[in-house]
Parts: structure tokens; sequence; C-alpha cells
């Protein structure tokens, strides 16, 4: 069986396919990992509320194998109302996982910087959580250039 | 196992301090931070093999730590604050996969 494709037809079916793909990166942002499970473990299933947490991230990152990362939570740091836990996760990795740092009252102050990889274009989102148990959260986009996940 | 344990950095922005004084830590320590995603040329894939834990201890007393994943770059980086309450040793710890562990030390005078 042959199948003769016109050029009209053709050039009428690579557009479709164009139209396809761009409508596919337009869609809704889902998480392509398990950042939403790692979250979701981490919260105990409640929604954080958007504030108190400050992340800081290049909007262009040129080498996703060392981007600079930097968060800081906004809390009095006393025995009575201080920030135990943070949670980092990039959703565009293999893997959603990035780092999760633990403070006390004698942090002082619930902030630190490291360096991290990010594979892709994506979104980085640092969820905080009080000895209160209320959960607060940042999310931050970042643009790869480099991805930092290449053999 | 000829490579000696990598020498860590460290660097605190003061070695004198008012109790009460935000003390910023800097560190660095040389690690591959192998992912376990990646491949050699053989197309086998390496063996993940990194620093699982930071942990920085003031007099014995934990005031900072960090579980990381294999999306922490090469040659963690860590920076960080605490409150200085008393005089002593400044303990940085980063614990390897294999259960190895790299410790930093440097002191602080709380006056």
């Amino acid at each position: 069986m042959t199948m003769t494709v016109s050029r009209r037809e053709a050039l009428a079916l690579s557009a479709g396919a164009v139209a396809v793909l761009a409508f596919g990166s337009a869609g809704p942002a889902f998480a392509k990992n398990d950042s939403d499970d790692l979250i979701k473990a981490f919260t105990g299933g409640k929604t954080p509320t958007k504030g108190k947490v400050r992340l800081d991230l290049p909007d262009i990152a040129e080498n996703g194998n060392t981007v600079p990362l930097a968060f800081s939570v906004e809390s009095p740091m006393t025995d009575a109302s201080h920030v135990t836990d943070v949670l980092i996760v990039a959703d565009g990795n293999p893997r959603a996982g990035v780092a999760t740092f633990h403070f006390s009252p004698r942090s002082g102050v619930a902030e630190a910087a490291t360096r991290i990889r990010l594979a892709e274009t994506q979104n980085v989102i640092a969820v905080a959580k009080m000895n209160d148990g209320s959960l607060f959260m940042d999310t931050r986009q970042v643009k790869v250039t480099i991805g930092g996940c290449g053999g | 196992m000829s490579t000696p344990a990598p020498r860590p950095r460290i660097r605190l922005d003061k070695k004198d301090a008012k109790k009460g004084d935000l003390v910023e830590v800097k560190a660095l320590v040389s690690h591959i931070m192998e992912s376990g995603q990646r491949k050699d040329k053989d197309g086998n894939l390496i063996p993940r093999k990194i620093i699982n834990k930071f942990t920085c201890e003031v007099n014995g007393k934990v005031v900072f730590a960090c579980d990381l994943e294999p999306a922490v770059s090469a040659n963690p980086y860590m920076q960080f604050k605490f409150r200085a309450e008393e005089s002593g040793k400044v303990v940085l710890t980063w614990i390897d996969d294999d259960g190895s562990k790299i410790v930093g030390e440097d002191q602080i005078t709380v006056s």
C-alpha cells in the first residue's frame, strides 16, 4: 500500500504538528516529577499560605549545574515562635527534592544559601514549617540555558 | 583509598561576638555529589554518591542542619547564621552516602 502526500497536505500536517507542540507547552503548569508528593509529605496534606518566605534565585541561570539559591523566612525565632524546617523542591528535575533545612531558636534567623542543580527551566518552591504547624511558601521560576544534569 | 579526606573551608564573619549576636557561617567542601542520574560512556548508571546530611553544632548543640539531595551542586556550599550564646567550638559535619564523615572546626568567643 502506498500513500502519497501532496506538498499542500504535507505543509498542512506539519503546521498541525507545530500547533500541537505549541499548545502542549502553553498548557497549564503541572508538576513533571514527584514535587507534589514531596510537598504533601512535608505539609501533611495542608496547603501552605503564600508569604513570609522569600526565595532568591536568578531569573535566568546560564549554567544549571550551579545555581545560587537563598531564602529567608520571617520569624522572631524565639522558643514560642520559630521556623523548624524549610523544604526546597524543583518541579522540573528528574527528582524533585533539593534540600531540607532544619532550624531552631538557636539559629537566630531562618535563612540559608547554597548552590543547586536545575535540569531545565522550571519552578523552585520553598515551603517553611513553623513550630505551631503553620505553613508558608514561595515560588520562583528559573530559566535555565544549559541544564545541570547532563552526563 | 589513597585520597585524603578533603579539608573543608569554613569562614565565620566574626570570631568574637556579643551574646545574642548573629554569626554568619560560610562553608565549602570539595565533593563530587554524584547524582546517580548520570551514565558513563558505556551507558551504565554511575552510582549515587553525595553528601546527604550537613550539621553545625556550637558547643555540642545543633544550631543548623540540612538534608541534601542530588540536586545540590558539586562541592556543596552552605551559608547560614546562628545566634551566639556561649563561647565554644563550632563543629561542622558533612555525612557521605557511604557513612564517612568530613568534619571541620572553628572557634567562637562570646563576651
